[in-house]
């Protein structure tokens, strides 16, 4: 039962290595597309699952990013000079949201969110002069690396995986230092967290900008991924799509945002047997997953050992009955 | 010329029409335990979570070795090396007992950036190490806070306290809710960390509130009587005893 | 000036809509910690429901109580039983995530199941014009902020007049005291999620003559419930009724004056505006951090 968990993260290894040379373009494309997810929203995995924080907004960093790739290579600029500006602008204005933070309480901090992307949303859609507007941007190209081109989507496939280890090893790195525990007090207990001299808006703040600049680092893929940007998958309802994912796979758990993303990515394309009804049978199946593992997909293992203990105390205590009877 | 750790001088707080704390003043000499104990109702709470930045007072003043920390937030306060336990038990459920130990110091090591380069655990592993061994849960320290007893959790609350080796340590009700049997544990713990203290830092002192009252006239050095917001008797665990005010008010003839 | 009159009452009108839904879904959050993110498809489905009940030859007004009864049984007795009740103990993401779920499965199963398209809705009232000081205002607008304040301020009577509105009161503000005098606090919190179900149908039979009945219907109008129902205050029922026109009415201006396209920044300024500097709404109460 104990080598379950690296037998599934090596069968998901290999599918993720091995498996794409063999699939169609469509194939590729979709996983590119399912590891770009995993990075954004392993950033909100951060904020929220970690943190404890509320965030709706997400798909705006998701954007911000994007468009920061697409605006500067229209522009002749390379790929990377995009992608370090999509982590600092993310970075910078995540930070600026995490503000709100320290003022409102939960639900509150949630609207605050969705109000924000709503914001951002509408710059997009409306300010021609810089992003294209509703026509977006198009012929994104593809970066290369060391000199070899990535234009090819096998190869950009392999570099997007490639950069979702990347950050999946910061994340881990993050996570095991100090700022790790401060997260999870911070979520756990604000209150206790503060009396023990933790500073919490510090790293209230810190948590809406790394989640950020996760997002802005998964947007900046994504452009060159799809090669071409508008502004319709930057809007509200991705943010809930990705908040879906982190809590389907499960908030706070690291690998959470890898299955949290298969479920939000592949699984409606699984679905398309039931054609038309595709996703009604996806909606209806993310509220059973919900009233069957609120805690998500990755509760799974504690919740059989709890059941596993409750049977074993069960049976300790009816035997210290038997024995008494007698 | 030593003076004292804590300084609490004419604290007030009114919620409408009731004054919680109607001008309340004492002090808390370096390595005193001090306790105060008064019916409920008394403004004992409403006193502390004023002396330890979670309330704001509507006048009065607090010092900490001197300096003026009425205004001071609770995160200020443990930096200046106050620490507490909470009447309701605040561990963190989620975490193991030891990273609950580990996270209680951890923001004294160091700064913000260097900490996140810092191993797991900043170095503080033999404290906490110590910490679990002295409070005799080193069979739970592996487990989730959250997976205890009520008497362990309790222990671990303390625990977490004393981890960033404060001066001060404001203690609210250590001993509610707990088996009686334990509660003589507590006692002797609070003892032995009041009086063995890293070489070169002076001793630390703590303020409890109780009901207890063995527990309270075994433990102190001093004690304070506060009824409905006021200041009623302050001295020995003798000396209150035998007044007669503190008697008839609150111990019962 | 006639202009701005005429726009800011088609506003008021408009605004008494989202008012109504803003309403439920602020009671269902007070009552029950319930944040519903389907609440506008709370009002789409009862407005398929009442266009199939027309199919099958009921009169518009048998069709909005028949309505009702559906709505009641599967918005507000199966949503509470089989989504509320069993995700409520586990925090608020479960049930974040669970409306947003049932928002998608309702979308799209009528999409699928019935049609993708617009369909026409019978109109409450017929197709007249008044004028008033010289604004010229239509029977539906006059109507529909008739109808829809009379529902808002039944509602508050009920919750501020009667014994079993004051229980719901009293549950929505200590559950625990509640159970402790002996209110059914279950039967309470159904019954919030039954006016729910009830201001939503007839926020359906309100507005779906103007907008159409589509699947999608339910998107725009959930947003500006939720706009509504914060900047309002979202721990006050009165404020659902002011964030709703306040709402209603700067769109409107909005369109006309600064650009259609920004149509909906204005709410969301306000909106930011509230949160920002007043977050528990215009007239809501502060709400403290206990220890």
């Amino acid at each position: 039962m104990k080598r379950l968990p690296l037998i599934s993260g090596l069968a998901i290894a290999a599918i993720l290595l091995a498996a794409p040379p063999f699939l169609k373009n469509y194939g590729i494309y979709l996983f590119s597309y399912w590891m770009v997810f995993v990075i954004a929203t392993m950033g909100l995995n951060l904020t929220v699952g970690y943190a404890g924080q509320k965030s709706l907004g997400h798909a705006a960093f998701f954007g911000i990013g994007a468009y920061s790739v697409a605006i500067l290579m229209q522009a002749g600029h390379s790929f990377w000079l995009g992608l370090a500006l999509a982590v600092i602008a993310c970075f910078v204005i995540g930070l600026a949201l995490g503000f709100p933070a320290l003022r409102v309480q939960t639900i509150y901090l949630a609207f605050a969110t969705l109000g924000f992307n709503t914001a951002i949303w509408l710059v997009m859609r409306n300010e021609e002069w810089l992003t294209g507007g509703t026509f977006g941007i198009n012929n994104i190209g593809r970066p290369s690396l060391f000199g070899l081109s990535l234009d090819g989507n096998l190869a950009y496939y392999y570099f997007v995986l490639g950069m979702t280890v990347v950050m999946g090893l910061l994340q881990w790195k993050l996570l095991s230092s100090p700022w790790g525990k401060a997260f999870t007090a911070l979520r756990d207990n604000p209150i206790r967290a503060e009396s023990l001299g933790i500073h919490i808006q510090g790293y209230t703040l810190l948590s809406f900008a790394i989640g950020a600049a996760y997002a802005g680092v998964a947007g900046a893929l994504f452009a060159s991924l799809v090669q071409f940007i508008e502004p319709a998958p930057f809007a509200v309802h991705a943010s809930i799509m990705m908040y879906l994912m982190v809590v389907v796979g499960g908030p706070g758990y690291f690998f959470g945002p890898l299955l949290g993303s298969a479920v939000g990515v592949l699984l409606p394309e699984w679905l398309r047997f039931a054609q038309a009804w595709y996703l009604f049978v996806f909606g209806a199946a993310v509220i059973l997953l919900m009233l069957w593992l609120p805690d998500g997909l990755l509760s799974i293992p504690a919740r059989l050992a709890a059941k596993r203990q409750a049977r074993e105390a069960s049976a300790a205590r009816a035997a210290a009955a038997a024995k008494l009877g007698n | 010329m030593i003076g004292p750790v804590l300084k609490v001088t004419d604290l007030r707080k009114a919620y409408g029409a009731i004054q919680a704390v109607g001008g309340v003043s004492f002090e808390v000499m370096p390595g005193e335990i001090f306790g105060v104990i008064g019916p409920n109702g008394s403004g004992k709470t409403t006193m502390f979570n004023s002396v330890l930045g979670q309330i704001t007072p509507d006048a009065g003043k607090i010092e900490l070795n001197g300096h003026d920390i009425t205004h001071k937030s609770p995160q200020q306060l443990n930096q200046l090396g106050v620490g507490r336990t909470f009447q309701t038990l605040q561990v963190f459920g989620k975490m193991t007992v030891r990273d609950n130990l580990l996270v209680a110091a951890q923001e004294h090591q160091g700064s913000m950036w260097s900490r996140l380069f810092a191993p797991g655990d900043s170095g503080l592993g033999d404290r906490a190490d110590a910490l679990i061994d002295q409070f005799r849960i080193r069979h739970v320290a592996h487990k989730k806070a959250g997976e205890l007893s009520y008497g362990q959790q309790k222990l671990v609350d303390i625990a977490m306290a004393f981890m960033s080796e404060p001066d001060l340590v404001l203690l609210d009700e250590p001993c509610a809710g707990v088996n009686p049997s334990l509660v003589g544990g507590i006692s002797s713990l609070l003892k032995q960390l009041n009086q063995t203290r890293a070489s070169g830092k002076k001793a630390s002192s703590f303020v409890v509130i109780e009901h207890n009252m063995d527990f309270v006239m075994d433990l102190c050095h001093r004690i304070l009587v506060m009824v409905e917001g006021q200041v009623l008797a302050v001295g020995t665990p003798d000396e209150i005893r035998g007044n007669k005010a503190v008697l008839d008010a609150y111990l019962g003839n | 000036m006639t202009d701005f009159l005429q726009l800011v009452f088609s506003g008021f009108a408009t605004g008494s809509i989202y008012a109504l839904a803003a309403l439920g879904f602020t009671l269902l959050w007070q009552a029950s910690g319930t944040i519903n993110f389907a609440q506008g498809e709370f009002v789409m489905l009862p407005a398929f429901v009442m266009l199939a009940f027309g199919a099958a030859g009921l009169p518009l007004p048998l069709a909005f109580i028949a309505s009702c009864g559906v709505a009641v049984l599967v918005l507000g007795w199966a949503f509470k039983r089989g989504i509320a009740d069993p995700l409520l103990k586990h925090g608020l993401m479960p049930i974040v995530v669970a409306t947003i779920g049932l928002a998608i499965a309702a979308r799209n199963g009528i999409r699928a199941g019935y049609s993708a398209e617009a369909h026409p809705f019978p109109g409450l009232f017929a197709d007249q014009l008044f004028n008033v000081f010289g604004v010229t205002v239509t029977l539906a607008d006059v109507g529909t902020l008739v109808l829809a304040l009379l529902l808002v301020l039944g509602t508050q009577a009920f919750l501020n007049k009667t014994v079993t509105g004051r229980a719901m009161q009293a549950v929505a503000q200590n559950t625990e005291s509640a159970t402790v005098l002996g209110i059914n606090v279950p039967r309470m919190i159904f019954y919030t999620f039954a006016i729910n179900a009830l201001l939503a149908c007839a926020a359906a039979l309100l507005v779906t003559p103007t907008y159409l009945a589509k699947f999608d219907m339910g998107e725009g109008l959930g947003n500006k419930a939720f706009f509504a129902a914060i900047i309002g205050g979202f721990n006050n029922s009165r404020g659902a009724l002011l964030g709703g026109i306040i709402v209603g009415v700067c769109e409107n201006l909005a369109a006309a004056y600064i650009s259609p396209a920004y149509k909906d920044a204005v709410a969301l300024v306000i909106f930011m505006a509230v949160i920002l500097f007043k977050p528990q709404g215009l007239l809501g109460k502060k709400v403290e951090r206990k220890v």
